[in-house]
């Protein structure tokens, strides 16, 4: 009958529940979905449906926002799980990761210092490779061996890259304006 | 299809009937209004056939208020009294205005917004946009003879919180029913877009009279779709203006200008500049008021000499817009040139240059945003075309939350989707705390004093816990207008505190009825009159939508929260029958009220069916 607002990311756009997904059905679901609620359909509505239309695309965004990139995605199925990625808390890494994590962390304060761009955007593109390669590992511990432990460790490792990133941006960012 | 029928607005009118409804461009240097008219879009001139309003206005001797060009054309012997370029002003305090001499204005600081001192009195900037938002309201019904449902007004995308709510409170106090704020850059692809049936990712680039927003969009049939924006809220046309008017300085060895032969000046600039789009010289010559004679021949060499570090300065954005993005230039499949200040023909050739390819001048650059405000307006106003179409636009600047020393945390990133909401959970550092502030800031840096302070207000009455124990959510949610509310609750007691974000920025609803009041020319009877009138209307507007949807969908509803909407409807017709303004409207609340769960599941119902298969216009 009528969607229930209550029910996951997922369900919400009849998507199946797994780390896979097809990104093209997703944009299709999203924007049928928004075309439904966008509070631009009811600029000369009644006032409660305004206040629903705003409440419902608030949260088919939201959905989409989580479902669109790979770790929030990945955090919201652990999460449907029942399983905390603890990403503020366990801070606990492999060795070998953390030793990379800190020859990045070298690169990019010396690009910074050389103020070269150019070498910022390379780290970039070389970490983006890194990043894809952690999200394949994704796709294979939650939708084929339901391996919890070992998909938690790879988001927080993610969240790692996520901010080593953010720190490239910051620095291009600083340097250009 | 039933979504269609609960969304047609006033389906106790005619609904079939054209609703009146404009877009406004209300711009640094000119304001336009357009609508649609027959199926297309066309601005609406003045009665001497002007399309453009110059976004001057002089209070005259004689208590009157003037706008556009006859105001501008006083601008030099009035400047104290003549308002140019009001919108830089708009929703700033005195702080943020860079180089306050440059302006021939005496600024007032006030709480939240500077003020000018005219001989009218002191205006805020809000009050003199709103005197140019009058004038084109009255163009508008003077020419399309009727009054208005409604206005789409733009602002530019780079447009933080306390500017937006600013340009809205303007169009209220114009007396305009605002349907939405469109951010400019969008409006000028719905207008380009449309028109050229366009596909892929576009980027505009629109440099006015006095912002410069830059925005990457993707186009598919029936989406526009916002992926980035960027840009500078005070760049724009006036600067290339300004460093003429240096040079002229200069070159003449001119000191301690007064008001009125800076004002001269800078409109010699002007003219300099827009005869430089056209010719490869041109002379500036101007009689000073001690009787000196400026007399200088500036080339087009010259201006693109003194006037590269602003086009190199809009680069900047456009790269930045295309990293969030996450494209690259090669990537753009066209670039839209938008704003006045793009016909300068060496910003045309740095643009071009940038993304390797011909930028698309096709349509007016001073045109294209009203047009393009126009056409969602009239899709706003529920006058549906045969095409549905879809926008999905985005916040330009981070929205955070102050935290312990002096930090900003984000809690909305820039570029996110709007309508949107997101929620973060706090809690107290100290034993026995009761009360927590909240802070609230717009900008990317990360600190609080880099960031702007949109707001701040304080959650009190929090039972007493240890440090940690409590748990306050707090929410920010970003309207379609991009305009952001935030609620603080604290989750074991249930404590709440809220805030509309405007107290720093803009006029409290209180201030703006008082004015809105005031300027009304109506006597007591006739406004009380009105607001009957007014009630009666919605009420009945109500109860028809309702009946409406009770006929399409009742049966989402069990018997029992049917006979509770029956009540509400019958109790909302006794109130309209006691011709009483206050229990009309406190039954029309009641009914609003009631059938809030039943709205939201008849939209549920459309989602669920748009998902099975109605893809609408297959998105």
């Amino acid at each position: 009958m009528s969607t229930d607002f209550t029910q996951d990311h997922f369900a919400l756009f009849n998507l199946p529940r797994r780390f896979a997904i097809d990104t093209a059905l997703l944009d299709s679901a999203w924007r049928t979905a928004a075309a439904e609620v966008h509070p631009d359909r009811y600029v000369s509505g009644q006032d409660a449906e305004k206040r629903v239309a705003l409440m419902r695309a608030t949260r088919v965004n939201e959905a989409y926002q989580t479902l669109k990139s790979p770790v929030a995605r990945a955090r919201y199925l652990l999460q449907l799980a029942g399983v905390d990625t603890a990403e503020e808390t366990n801070t606990s890494m492999p060795a070998a990761f953390l030793m990379a994590q800190m020859e990045w962390r070298e690169a990019i304060a010396d690009a910074r210092a050389a103020a070269n761009v150019d070498q910022l955007e390379a780290l970039s593109r070389q970490l983006r490779g890194d990043v894809k390669g952690l999200e394949a590992e994704l796709g294979s511990t939650l939708d084929e061996q339901a391996d919890h432990a070992a998909a938690a460790l790879a988001v927080r490792k993610l969240r790692f890259l996520e901010k080593l990133d953010q720190e490239i941006g910051d620095a291009i960012e600083a340097l250009l304006y | 299809m039933a979504l269609l029928q609960i969304a047609e607005p006033g389906l106790s009118a005619a609904p079939h009937q054209h609703r009146l409804a404009v877009g406004i461009d209300l711009g640094t240097t000119n304001s336009l209004v357009a609508t649609v008219k027959s199926g297309s879009a066309t601005v609406l001139p003045d009665a001497h056939g002007r399309s453009l309003l110059p976004s001057v206005v002089r209070y005259t001797e004689q208590g009157e208020v003037v706008v556009g060009y006859a105001a501008q054309a006083e601008q030099s012997r009035d400047p104290n009294n003549t308002i140019v370029s009001v919108k830089r002003f708009m929703g700033r305090g005195l702080a943020d205005i860079q180089d306050v001499g440059r302006s021939p204005y005496r600024f007032m600081d006030a709480p939240g917004m500077v003020q000018l001192l005219t001989r009218a009195g002191a205006k805020s900037p809000v009050e003199v946009s709103a005197d140019i938002l009058r004038t084109l309201r009255s163009r508008a019904e003077d020419s399309l003879g009727g009054e208005l449902v409604g206005a789409v007004i733009t602002v530019p995308a780079y447009f933080d919180d306390a500017q937006r709510q600013a340009t809205k409170d303007a169009a209220r106090l114009a007396g305009l029913n605002v349907l939405r704020l469109l951010n400019e850059p969008t409006a000028a692809a719905i207008a380009y877009g449309l028109d050229n049936g366009a596909e892929g990712t576009y980027v505009v680039y629109d440099l006015g009279g006095g912002t410069f927003d830059v925005s990457v969009l993707a186009l598919s049939r029936g989406v526009f779709e916002v992926l980035s924006t960027s840009g500078d809220s005070s760049l724009g046309g006036d600067d290339f203006d300004h460093r003429i008017y240096c040079w002229v300085l200069e070159q003449a060895d001119l000191h301690g200008l007064n008001a009125h032969d800076t004002r001269l000046l800078l409109t010699c600039a002007r003219e300099a500049k827009e005869a430089l789009t056209e010719h490869a010289e041109t002379r500036i010559t101007a009689l000073l008021s001690d009787g000196l004679t400026v007399d200088l021949l500036l080339t087009q060499a010259i201006f693109h000499d003194i006037s590269k570090t602003l086009i190199d300065k809009t680069l900047l954005p456009v790269r930045k817009a295309l990293r969030d993005a996450k494209i690259g230039a090669e990537d753009v499949k066209g670039v839209v040139m938008v704003g006045g200040a793009t016909r300068m023909p060496h910003v045309q050739k740095a643009v071009g240059q940038y993304f390797g390819q011909t930028p698309l001048t096709n349509l007016d650059p001073d045109k294209v945003v009203a047009l393009g405000a126009a056409i969602q307006a009239n899709v706003l106003a529920g006058n549906k075309g045969e095409d549905e179409w879809l926008l999905l636009d985005v916040i330009p600047l981070s929205l955070g939350i102050e935290t312990m020393g002096g930090l900003t945390e984000k809690i909305i990133p820039r570029n996110s989707t709007i309508p949107v909401a997101r929620a973060q959970e706090f809690t107290t550092f100290k034993d026995g705390q009761t009360a927590m502030s909240v802070h609230i800031l717009q900008g990317e840096r990360e600190l609080v004093s880099d960031c702007r302070s949109l707001a701040k207000f304080v959650l009190r009455g929090i039972p007493p816990m240890v440090a940690g124990a409590a748990r306050i959510r707090v929410t920010y949610q970003v309207d379609a207008d991009g305009l952001l509310s935030v609620t603080a609750r604290e989750q074991t007691s249930g404590v709440e505190a809220s805030i509309e974000v405007k107290p720093s920025y803009g006029l409290s609803d209180d201030e703006i009825s008082r004015m809105l009041t005031d300027s009304l020319a109506h006597v007591q009877d006739d406004i009380a009159a009105r607001k009957l009138r007014e009630a009666i209307v919605d009420a009945e507007g109500l109860i028809a939508a309702t009946t409406a949807a009770l006929a399409a969908d009742g049966d989402l509803l069990d018997s029992d929260e049917r006979a509770q909407l029956d009540v509400a409807i019958a109790g909302l017709h006794s109130a309209i029958a006691t011709q009483t303004t206050r229990e009309v409207n406190a039954a029309t609340q009641r009914l609003s009220q009631a059938t809030e769960e039943f709205a939201a599941r008849r939209m549920d119902r459309n989602i669920q069916q748009a998902l099975k298969g109605k893809h609408i216009g297959n998105l």
